[in-house]
């Protein structure tokens, strides 16, 4: 029981950032602006999220202009699929274990 | 720590954000229903109004028929897609999400692509008075965009596609019936589709 609720990744206790990870996970490239709508948080609060998951390389970005407006792309990492789906596993496992007792 | 509880909210949450954010839920089965009522009021008035008899082909150069058939066709499309962007602004409203979002602005791309290709392709028929093959043309052309939509939206409405479309090489094969198969497709096929959706996802 305590390993599997090791393997749960730390980044990933935040809901915030496992919705970021949602929405990358099915989306090439999603804009800080539909990011910041479908998670409903506020500027400061999703730019401290994306920037602790692109610390563990889980995302990266791209800047660009659209227009003059800069705009942010952000996309998931091989490295963060692979954390995602990790997580996911060690989420269903645990749930499952504790559908038994 | 979590508990058990905390990780089932976890996921609900998850699902919920990788489906809205790749999938356009906003589509109403109220609009299907009526799209297909329009399309069969649309043929009513062929076969009445304007005489087209099913079973008989258009004979070539009948200029002002053709006027006035692809006047009626416009107006359904134009009440349709009305009532489906009237439905759908209402419908996302109501789950508090916006229209016009990376997702819709996908599926109106994906839609867009086979509609412009079939669209140019009509006109041309149209232009060489192959008037007869326009019928089964909008239905194939409609099925594909329907099934490339089907990515991006409800599952259900690729099904509806490639029924469409099958409908539609039935029209090239039979194009004396070509009328038939518009209102099959166009009304009958919405209409259930509409009806089954309805059930479905709205109730």
């Amino acid at each position: 029981m305590k390993t599997l609720i090791e393997s749960l990744h730390k980044a990933f206790e935040s809901r915030i950032r496992l919705g970021i990870m949602s929405v990358l996970a099915v989306n090439e490239m999603q804009d800080f602006i539909a990011l910041k709508d479908y998670l409903d948080v506020t500027d400061g609060n999703l730019a401290s999220h994306l920037k602790s998951l692109e610390k563990e390389a889980f995302i990266g970005m791209k800047k660009s202009f659209v227009g003059r407006k800069p705009n942010t792309q952000y996309y998931i990492t091989q490295e963060g699929r692979k954390a995602f789906e990790d997580h996911l596993r060690a989420l269903e496992q645990l749930i499952n274990a504790q559908k038994q007792i | 720590m979590k508990n058990e509880q905390d990780y089932l909210k976890d996921i609900a949450a998850m699902r919920s954000l990788m489906e809205r954010s790749s999938r356009f839920l906003s589509l109403s089965g109220r609009a299907g229903i009526l799209a297909g009522i329009y399309a069969l009021a649309g043929a009513w008035i062929a076969i009445k109004v304007f005489g087209l008899e099913p079973g008989k082909l258009i004979p070539y150069g009948t200029g002002e028929i053709i006027l006035r058939l692809t006047g009626v066709a416009l107006v359904v499309l134009c009440l349709a897609l009305g009532t489906a962007i009237f439905l759908s602004v209402r419908k996302a409203g109501k789950m508090g999400e916006k229209i016009w979002n990376p997702v819709s602005r996908r599926l109106l791309l994906y839609m867009a692509v086979p509609l412009v290709v079939g669209g140019i392709l009509m006109l041309i028929l149209a232009a060489r008075g192959e008037v007869f093959l326009l019928a089964p043309a909008s239905l194939l052309f409609y099925g594909l965009s329907l099934f490339n939509a089907g990515n991006f939206t409800y599952t259900e409405v690729r099904s509806l596609g490639l029924l469409q479309a099958a409908l539609g090489l039935l029209g090239f094969a039979f194009p004396e019936y070509g009328l038939i198969c518009w209102a099959i497709g166009f009304g009958m096929l919405h209409i259930a589709y509409g009806i089954y959706m309805y059930y479905r996802y709205e109730r």
